[in-house]
């Protein structure tokens, strides 16, 4: 009676989620390799836009674009990359505040090693080649002049 | 404010201003977000010592220390009380119908059940709640409440640790118990001749 | 208002409990947590509870832990998926409201069996966030670097935090990390975790659970020797989105305490349950902490982090120091959701 018992039990949720007008027109804009961000009423551009102003509540309705270039906030390095994200090499996530916009996004960083990363460093959008409308269609922010 | 529940506030309606890039392409509208989370599932000490005796052959309960009742499958707990349930009772591999259902829509992923089958609550001699099995080797129209059934194995080496040991409950040719001390009504039934008795 | 109070408190923790469900784990800790205050279900007016099913990979599971409460005949009953403090405050408005003298809450979380760091990320938001899966070590890692560059916080700083949990818990049997020898110097030679946070700087994951028992009024009297009068408690929740937010901050534990007015009389001690360095010192700042108030003087949540009952347990942590008369007024805190998202602070008097 003393044997300890163990199962392996797999819960999958295959969720398909609407979007809604605001974030659909975000992941529209990353399907055609654009990036949106979201003005409010002070002018100031949120970035990836809310349907409403988080101070105020009143609803945001005015996409901008902005990016794809921007400068690093902060960083940390994921090594392992996890199981179920977008990438599968270690990487960088960092919070990229993109040219354009006032509020930072989460996103991977494409580097080799840690020692590529510093806070403040300029940084753009790299691409997928074949892109859906989600959020990985951005494959992650390079340092600038990377690509080039 | 729009003081009109029946206006939808702009953000639903669909109002938004675009970059003239995106002016005259499909609108995405939905996104997959799959999700699969695994985990190591562990069932725990009560239900540990009931499916190691259970690759045995052997069926047990646990019994309340506030009233004696024996619960089966075993959880640690008599869930009236809130009391915790150390002491183990082995039961019988016979029981009758307390109550049962006859099912005629497939189960995914059980393509040897046939259809019609009839699941039931077995409430197996010396315990005092039911648990759930198939009732076959009987037509589907002639099981009913109160009827003795017994239960049919697996062959010995291809018992383990599930709830799939038992096949299926058939009957045992036993004269019926009656409706008002089966099921559910067994225990009102036990506690009232006890009454009497005390 | 009614004088409401902690009368009795019950938990029990450790690192990982792989022979035991949840039910097997509450029933011990609920039966003694109404049985040191005499009471049995049968007493009890309101009963609530606080889990979450992501833990356990069973929907609505939190009704299967009920068989460790007793629920024949029929209990008025209810259940929050967050941290138990929550469930606490629900049995507060109960009690508030009238018609019942006495309430069960408990919560507990077994997070050992699934990856808790992955777990977490399926509270983020699903379309911008949730489909990256960072975890939650990065995600607090993207956060510490923030503070420290900012001057916010020192990595010296974020040491001697880490050091005051590793030093407290030695005197904490159910603290699942400890050290009597732990010093700054041996906390800034780990090799970091998740850059910048070492492995020192991340509350150490725990399996447990934790019971309480509230009277309001003369009923407390009763039950209960000194019992600890709620004088104040509040919830406040900042925006998700880690980009609208000043990550160096927390606006809703700030006005939490403000609310509970925990910066009325001098606190003797505060339970915070920061899941990180980091944001213990947030804390600290934003409940207004001064000088003479012991502040997790056990180890605190970084020294056993059950997922939905930390809280609780900071708020039980924080009781018994009255019940036991080694503390006359303490704060005890909760945390839910990303970056301190959301706070409760529960405040706390003898009499």
């Amino acid at each position: 009676m003393a044997e300890r018992l163990r199962a392996d039990l797999v819960l999958e949720y295959p969720f398909t989620r609407t979007t809604g007008p605001v974030i659909g027109a975000f992941l529209t804009g990353l399907r055609e390799g654009i990036i949106l961000g979201i003005r409010r009423p002070d002018g100031t551009v949120l970035c990836p836009p809310t349907e409403y102003d988080p101070e105020s509540s009143v609803p945001l309705t005015d996409l901008v674009e902005v990016g794809p270039g921007g400068e690093l906030m902060s960083w940390t390095w994921v090594d392992p990359p996890r199981a179920q994200s977008p990438w599968d090499q270690p990487h960088g996530l960092g919070l990229i505040l993109l040219d354009g916009a006032d509020t930072p996004m989460v996103h991977g960083l494409l580097v080799e090693s840690p020692e590529g990363l510093s806070v403040g460093m300029r940084v753009t959008a790299r691409w997928r080649p074949e892109r859906e409308g989600h959020i990985a269609d951005l494959e992650g922010f390079v340092p600038e002049g990377a690509d080039q | 404010m729009s003081a009109d529940p029946s206006i939808p506030p702009a953000a639903l309606s669909g109002e938004v201003s675009l970059p003239e890039q995106l002016a005259d392409v499909e609108p995405v509208r939905s996104v997959r977000t799959p999700i699969r989370l695994e985990y190591d599932f562990i069932p725990g000490s009560a239900s540990s010592g009931y499916l190691n005796a259970f690759a045995d052959r052997k069926i047990l309960g646990q019994r309340s220390p506030v009233d004696g009742a024996v619960f089966v499958p075993p959880r640690g707990v008599d869930p009236r009380h809130g009391a915790a349930t150390p002491d183990y009772v082995e039961l019988p591999d016979t029981g009758h119908v307390g109550g049962f259902c006859v099912t005629r829509l497939p189960i995914p992923g059980r393509d040897d059940l046939e259809i019609p089958y009839v699941s039931a609550w077995i409430h197996l001699d010396g315990a005092d709640i039911g648990f759930l099995g198939l009732v076959a080797g009987i037509d589907t129209s002639e099981v009913r409440m109160g009827m003795r059934v017994r239960a049919v194995w697996k062959p010995d080496d291809e018992l383990g640790r599930t709830a799939e040991n038992i096949l299926y409950w058939e009957p045992t040719g036993e004269p019926d118990i009656p409706v008002t001390a089966a099921g559910t009504n067994a225990w009102h039934a036990k506690q009232a001749a006890a009454g009497e008795q005390g | 208002m009614r004088d409401i109070a902690v009368v009795s408190v019950a938990q029990h923790q450790e690192k990982a409990l792989t022979h035991t469900t949840e039910v097997e784990l509450m029933v011990p800790i609920i039966n003694e947590a109404r049985g040191a205050v005499g009471l049995t279900q049968d007493d009890i007016g309101f009963t609530c509870s606080g889990s979450s099913d992501f833990l356990a990979g069973q929907a609505f599971s939190f009704v299967h832990t009920l068989d460790a409460v007793g629920a024949v005949p029929p209990i008025s009953e209810s259940h929050v998926e967050m941290d138990g403090a929550w469930a606490l405050y629900e049995a507060w408005v109960k009690l508030q409201i009238g018609g019942v003298d006495t309430a069960l809450v408990y919560s507990y979380g077994k997070s050992s069996p699934g990856s808790l760091r992955d777990v977490l990320s399926t509270q983020l938001d699903p379309y911008y966030l949730g489909p990256l899966w960072p975890d939650a070590f990065s995600l607090a890692a993207l956060q510490a670097r923030i503070m420290l560059e900012s001057g916010a916080v020192s990595e010296q700083r974020l040491a001697e935090i880490a050091v005051r949990s590793l030093n407290g818990a030695t005197n904490n049997p159910l603290a699942v990390r400890s050290s009597a020898e732990a010093t700054a110097e041996s906390v800034l030679a780990e090799v970091p975790l998740a850059d910048p946070l070492r492995p020192s700087d991340c509350a150490a994951s725990a399996d447990g659970g934790v019971a309480v028992v509230l009277a309001a009024g003369d009923r407390a009297r009763e039950l209960c020797e000194r019992p600890a009068w709620i004088r104040g408690i509040d919830h406040r929740i900042d925006p998700h989105q880690p980009g609208v937010r000043d990550l160096t901050r927390a606006p809703s534990a700030q006005m939490a305490a403000a609310r509970a007015g925990a910066s009325a009389d001098r606190l003797d001690a505060a339970e915070l349950a920061a899941p990180f360095t980091t944001q213990e010192h947030i804390l600290e700042i934003e409940l207004g902490l001064r000088n003479g108030t012991a502040i997790n003087a056990n180890g605190g949540a970084l020294a056993g982090h059950t997922m939905m009952a930390a809280g609780l347990m900071r708020i039980a942590d924080a009781a018994r120091q009255i019940h036991d008369e080694r503390a006359d007024r303490v704060l005890g805190h909760a945390a839910s959701g990303l970056y301190l998202q959301q706070n409760l602070v529960c405040v706390m008097e003898g009499e």
